[in-house]
């Protein structure tokens, strides 16, 4: 493959908090259609990796660029990198105090400038596409968490993002909900949606990334497509965490 | 002497009172809603001297007694600023709603407080500046969680208004005193001025309430009472 196809590169980033150092020099590529998995412990830095690639947190050191246009450091230009790069969080974090539709509405009134009926017309589109358009008149707090995620999947998606980075999406939702977070993901990955996942759903890595990077004490330690991480025994520190995640599992 | 004669007789008197003391409340109300508002965000968001200046007008308005504060600014501020002119009515008004501004203030500070951050970090990661993240979805959520408190504002301005009394403004307790003097009935008069405060006072909290449940929102404490 060759380089252009490259939409977020990833350079050496850093971040401590304190005394913490969360994030010691970070550094990846993401091609078009890509999904890429991150895993391991917690306090490994994942989320803070996420959100120092929208610059919710910005890293002390390191690069990010979006289709080959510098992220960091972009001033008020943020704003513009935020809306191509969509978030989707383990709370959910949906408006309140506004309905499901509404939720997938607002940015594309507030932010893209969108005409009413424009607005409302593509945010169904995409309550549809995550399976939701029936609850559309339903504030959050009507929402099993389950469907709660899928709106906020809706929301990312209405901005029409180049890649969508997922911070632990299913971590705070029971198995059978979880099943229909991940079911929409997938469809989403296989229509070749960009997509950045902070995951302990190892299921979920093995069939949908294309690579698996294995996060510890704020670097990559391994990282491979899943197969080659799961056969290959030179890759002995994450299945040693996945055989931990499965043993707690069976408790 | 019979009272009730006499009553119907001042009744008109009563009323001009009556309205009178709304009048105070209800500019007190919004004067204090205009302050109080942008003070809360500025103690939210501002930067360090924003918050300090704010917090010496909270810590000022709140510390006085509201009749300290009405002839400070009757007798020595507003003829100060060469406002020696403007009516009794207007600054007992503007007094109120100076104060009103400062306890505003911090019912809507707490309410913005405790939106959760989430809320603001969904909104910027879609790309909403500051400003619009604000306008659009927080302070949506604060005004909802704030209008129970808010709506105590309504007694609290109501019943100190009588105190503008002190500075001639003709309002409800001005009109009852005159009246107790002219026609030396003292007990039920007064006690008809009090029926007239509780039934603004209760009748007002009504529509409040009602104001609550029209905007309520499910996953949002405010339904009626």
């Amino acid at each position: 493959m060759n380089s252009n196809n490259v939409v977020l590169k990833v350079e050496d980033i850093r971040k401590s908090f304190g005394e913490n150092e969360v994030l010691r020099g970070v550094s990846f590529d993401v091609r078009r259609g890509e999904t890429k998995v991150f895993i391991g412990p917690s306090g490994t830095g994942k989320s803070t990796l996420l959100r120092c690639i929208n610059q919710l947190t910005p890293p002390d050191r390191g690069k990010v660029w979006l289709d080959g246009e510098e992220v960091t450091n972009s001033g008020a230009r943020i704003n513009y990198f935020r809306q191509k790069i969509g978030m989707v969080f383990q709370n959910f974090f949906l408006f309140d105090h506004l309905t499901a539709l509404k939720n997938v509405e607002l940015a594309l009134l507030k932010v893209r400038g969108m005409g009413k009926a424009e607005a409302r017309e593509k945010a169904l589109t995409e309550l549809r596409q995550v399976g939701m358009e029936d609850w559309a008149d339903h504030y959050p707090a009507e929402l099993s968490g389950g469907q709660a995620q899928r709106v906020s999947i809706a929301r990312a998606l209405a901005m029409d993002p180049d890649v969508i980075l997922f911070d632990e999406p299913t971590s705070a939702l029971d198995p059978e909900l979880t099943r229909e977070v991940l079911e929409v993901m997938k469809k989403l990955a296989r229509e070749g949606m960009t997509m950045l996942v902070v995951t302990h759903e190892m299921g979920f890595a093995c069939s949908v990334a294309n690579e698996v990077l294995f996060m510890e004490n704020g670097v990559v330690a391994e990282q491979g497509s899943p197969d080659l991480l799961l056969h290959d025994p030179r890759f002995t520190r994450m299945k040693d965490f996945i055989g931990r995640i499965d043993s707690r599992m069976e408790d | 002497m019979d009272v009730l004669p006499v009553l119907i007789e001042w009744l008109p008197y009563l009323l001009s009172g009556v309205a009178s003391t709304l009048g105070l409340v209800l500019v007190a109300l919004v004067l204090g809603l205009l302050l109080g508002l942008p003070m809360a965000l500025g103690q939210v968001y501002g930067s360090r001297p924003v918050r300090w200046v704010i917090g010496i007008y909270v810590w000022f308005f709140r510390g006085l007694p509201i009749l300290v504060l009405l002839f400070l600014f009757w007798f020595g501020i507003f003829p100060g600023l060469g406002l020696g002119n403007l009516s009794a009515f207007v600054v007992g008004a503007v007094v109120l709603g100076l104060r009103g501004a400062a306890y505003q203030s911090q019912i809507f500070r707490g309410a913005i407080q405790s939106v959760g951050e989430g809320q603001m970090i969904a909104a910027r990661s879609l790309g909403m500046s500051r400003l619009t993240a604000i306008r659009s979805v927080i302070l949506p959520q604060a005004m909802r969680i704030a209008l129970p408190g808010w709506s105590n504002e309504y007694p609290n301005i109501l019943t100190d208004s009588a105190v503008c009394y002190a500075i001639g403004v003709v309002e409800l307790l001005t009109i009852t005193s005159r009246m107790v003097t002219q026609t030396n009935i003292t007990m039920p008069v007064y006690l008809a001025t009090a029926g007239i405060f509780i039934i603004l006072n209760y009748g007002g909290l009504k529509v409040l309430h009602r104001l609550e449940a029209r905007i309520a929102i499910p996953g949002f404490g405010t339904g009626a009472m």
